[in-house]
């Protein structure tokens, strides 16, 4: 049935001779998720691929030995997946040490992700832990600019209150010592209360009054 | 000479001031919970029988007690009976000790609120470890939004003993909502008036929006089938009756003076019959609308997780046995796994311990109330959201306004009484004295700003409040109807109204309620002594997960001191009274 050829590829069936011999500890595994290539994975992107981790080595070491020939790839599967391994041309048929290739593809991952337009999750190095790019901090938090404004609003916010009502105070106390003892002492819990205080009709003229302008709510019922 | 009283520029600025105090926190965190425990769509029959039979009727009777009163909570007993002021001073203490630790919850709002404004969402990737080869350990066995509450914004210690140290951040966060109470209270009604248009509507602006976007998710309508599918067996289940009762009982925010005092700055012939079955409705519905909009938000939380466990089971699978892409999916993927397990059993059962069974069930399953759900679970949906920054602020400024518009209440409740009494209002002005309540709740607050704060904000949530105002709105319904007199308070509601409650209306007051205030209260009192110690949920943050602990002995002598300043009033109020006039009959008879 068609699902044991897909199967096949689990008895790791290196095809070429020089994967056999270079089967080691330096050897990696990279992972592309196919379905999120915006493109076509050809010839061509595996050798942009040997010259990423040609360039990631050459960073890494500060060193120009390395050539797009070091890097080897093995056992391609359809999904995008194979084994590389970065040779030494200088020590022949040598590996590079596998803690050094981690280090260099660490050091530069982001560079490499890039240049396939892909991230930490879609192109995978297995066994290579990816180094997580801090997140941007600004200088000043944010949270702390917010609560800078909102503070300085309600702060004003309550001063202008505060003083408003101060004023306001000292000019009902200047007036009531000038009009004397006119206010109404109309406090008891009776239905006839109006609902108009009088020392607002005391201050302002021209007031209408609420008792026959008011709706029949207001009425006590016959 | 004295002032008028203040009144409400018009009787909508009452009921949105009720609503706004009604219409509180509880009705998103704690509903969308019972109902998803106690039976799905089928809580809404207990829910509503309660609130006709329990809501409606104490609502009208605190509405109608201090429009007639026209005082605070502490005058308008002693004019029922001199006896009473002691519940009056109960329902200031109680008010007391809901506005010291409400406070801290719009203190959280505003943290996150602030932090609403980075992109990406602080809460939804974790920080990283030290040496950046990885996630911060705690984060990484919780998840992102969890680390964000307990760690960013609590910073928890692992029990109530380890106090740690006040958190600045916190600490300015609460200073700055105080002072927004305190903006809002300055100038009694004339600014509360105001403010309660914003603080009632702009919740329901915020849950429409959420509406439409919860609807339209992806995944919503899993979580809204599991919300009405109504499970009929719970009926039969007692504990659903009583949550659903004091689900009622505690959304009304019956008992804490707030009412009283709101409805004391009414015109005398306000409608208060009409405006408590309004303002009880609209209280419910928004329950119900609320956990409509809760649980589309779960269902899509809950699909989201799912979709990504099968997603990193398939990659698991795919990656170790080099398979095509696309020949895993989620509908074969149990097929996929029994032909696996056959064909390859040695490795797959290497496998097997890191392969999670994704269930929908599971992750619908997780019912969350309370700070978990506001903080944790809205939080975790938001952030995989598009455009999650401006809904993350809606819903933020939508928490405030709820928080808001309850504090308003609470510390009208507290104000009201204080303003009324000649002694204070001589010698103080009004603002001083809002000042100075805002000042001693905001010190006293900064105890929930500790490393521990968060245990001691559990402890007043649950125990402040919850049996001294089973016992305060008791003795109220009881001195209304037998002490004061039914045929009194009949009339008097003649009077104001201009015609006499209806029979349902009496038998309510005189019978029904009182009978299940009482089986309330027996109730909470047996499960207390069943369960023996206390006990609370702690942060483990080596596990990631919360434990349960006991709480140590000064903690349990704080919960007794809570429960018993507020009920201890109500007799110590009726002996003190007793005690004068005693006083004063000897020393007129030994005068004579």
């Amino acid at each position: 049935n068609g699902w044991s050829l897909y199967f096949d590829g689990i008895l790791y069936l290196l095809k070429q001779p020089e994967c056999i011999s270079l089967f080691s500890l330096s050897m990696f595994k990279l992972l592309i998720f196919y379905l999120s290539l915006q493109y076509a994975w050809d010839a061509s992107e595996e050798y942009l691929f040997k010259a990423m981790v040609a360039f990631a080595m050459r960073r890494y070491s500060n060193k120009e030995t390395t050539q797009i020939s070091n890097v080897l790839l093995c056992n391609m599967t359809e999904r995008v997946s194979f084994w590389f391994v970065v040779t030494d041309s200088a020590r022949n048929v040598t590996t590079v040490p596998g803690s050094e290739v981690e280090a260099a593809i660490r050091m530069n991952r982001n560079r490499i992700n890039s240049a396939f337009l892909l991230t930490d999750n879609t192109l995978q190095f297995l066994k290579i832990s990816s180094t997580l790019s801090p997140p941007i901090e600004p200088t000043v938090p944010v949270w702390l600019v917010v609560f800078g404004v909102v503070l300085c609003l309600v702060v004003a916010g309550i001063l202008l209150l505060v003083v408003s009502g101060i004023q306001q105070r000292k000019k009902n106390n200047h007036e009531s010592a000038e009009t004397g003892d006119l206010e109404d002492k109309s406090d008891t819990p009776v239905i006839t209360e109006n609902g108009i205080p009088c020392d607002i009709l005391d201050l302002k003229a021209g007031q209408i009054n609420g008792v026959y302008a008011a709706d029949d709510e207001r009425l006590t019922p016959l | 000479m004295e002032k008028p009283r203040p009144l409400w520029d018009n009787p909508l600025q009452f009921v949105f001031a009720c609503i706004s105090y009604a219409v509180g926190l509880g009705n998103v965190w704690r509903f969308p919970y019972l109902c998803q425990m106690y039976g799905g769509g089928g809580f809404l029959i207990p829910y509503l029988i309660m609130l006709i039979v329990e809501g409606m009727p104490l609502l009208y009777l605190e509405l109608a007690v201090g429009q007639h009163m026209r005082q605070g909570s502490i005058g308008a007993w002693k004019i029922i009976s001199p006896y009473l002021s002691g519940v009056g001073i109960a329902s200031v203490v109680v008010s007391f000790f809901l506005s010291m630790y409400y406070n801290v919850i719009n203190a959280w709002a505003f943290w996150y609120l602030f932090h609403s404004f980075q992109d990406p969402l602080p809460w939804a990737s974790c920080p990283l470890n030290s040496n950046h080869t990885g996630y911060d350990e705690e984060c990484t066995k919780t998840s992102s939004t969890q680390y964000f509450w307990y760690r960013k914004t609590l910073n928890i210690s692992s029990s109530i003993e380890e106090y740690g140290s006040i958190q600045w951040e916190q600490a300015v966060c609460l200073i700055l909502a105080w002072l927004v109470v305190y903006l809002c209270i300055l100038r009694g009604t004339e600014s509360t008036g105001k403010v309660v248009y914003v603080t009632a509507s702009l919740p329901y602006l915020v849950l429409i929006i959420y509406l439409i976007r919860g609807l339209t998710l992806h995944g919503a309508v899993n979580g809204l089938i599991y919300m009405f599918t109504p499970k009929l067996e719970q009926l039969a289940n007692p504990k659903t009756w009583i949550n659903a009762a004091t689900q009622i009982f505690f959304s009304l925010g019956l008992g804490f003076g707030s009412l009283i005092a709101f409805a004391s700055y009414n015109e005398p012939n306000n409608n208060c019959e009409r405006y408590a079955i309004i303002i009880s409705l609209i209280n419910s519905s928004t329950s119900i609308f609320a956990s409509i909009v809760t649980f589309s938000i779960y269902g899509f939380k809950a699909t989201f997780n799912y979709e990504n466990c099968l997603n990193k089971v398939i990659l698991l699978l795919t990656n170790v046995f080099d398979l095509e892409e696309g020949a895993l999916t989620a509908d074969n993927l149990d097929s996929m796994k029994d032909y696996l397990t056959s064909t390859y059993s040695n490795q797959y059962a290497e496998l097997l311990p890191q392969i999670k069974n994704c269930s929908l069930e599971a992750e619908l399953d997780t019912a969350v109330q309370g700070t978990g759900l506001a903080f944790i679970v809205y939080s975790e949906a938001i952030k995989n959201m598009e455009v999650s920054q401006l809904y993350s602020v809606l819903y933020f400024i939508m928490l405030l306004m709820l928080g808001i518009g309850s504090m308003l209440g609470n510390t009208a409740a507290i104000l009201t009484p204080l303003t009324d009494s000649k002694f204070l209002s001589t010698h103080l002005p009004k603002e001083v004295i809002s000042g100075i309540i805002c000042f001693i709740n905001c010190i006293v607050g900064l105890v929930f700003t500790l490393e521990a704060g968060n245990y001691w904000f559990d402890i007043f949530n649950d125990y402040a409040a919850t049996l001294s105002l089973l016992l305060i709105v008791l003795v109220e319904t009881i001195a209304v109807c037998y002490v004061y007199g039914l045929r009194r308070f009949e009339k008097d509601l003649l009077l104001m109204l201009g015609h006499k409650p209806n029979w349902y209306w009496k038998i309510m007051w005189a019978f029904v309620s009182p009978v299940l205030i009482i089986s309330l209260f027996i109730f909470y009192l047996t499960d207390y002594i069943r369960t023996g110690t206390l006990q609370y949920q702690a942060w483990d943050a080596t596990e990631g997960q919360l434990v349960t602990k006991d709480y140590p002995s000064y903690a349990l002598a704080v919960i007794g001191l809570l429960v018993a300043a507020s009920t201890m009033c109500i007799p110590l109020g009726a002996l003190i009274i007793f005690l004068m006039k005693r006083l004063k009959k000897r020393s007129v008879s030994t005068l004579e």
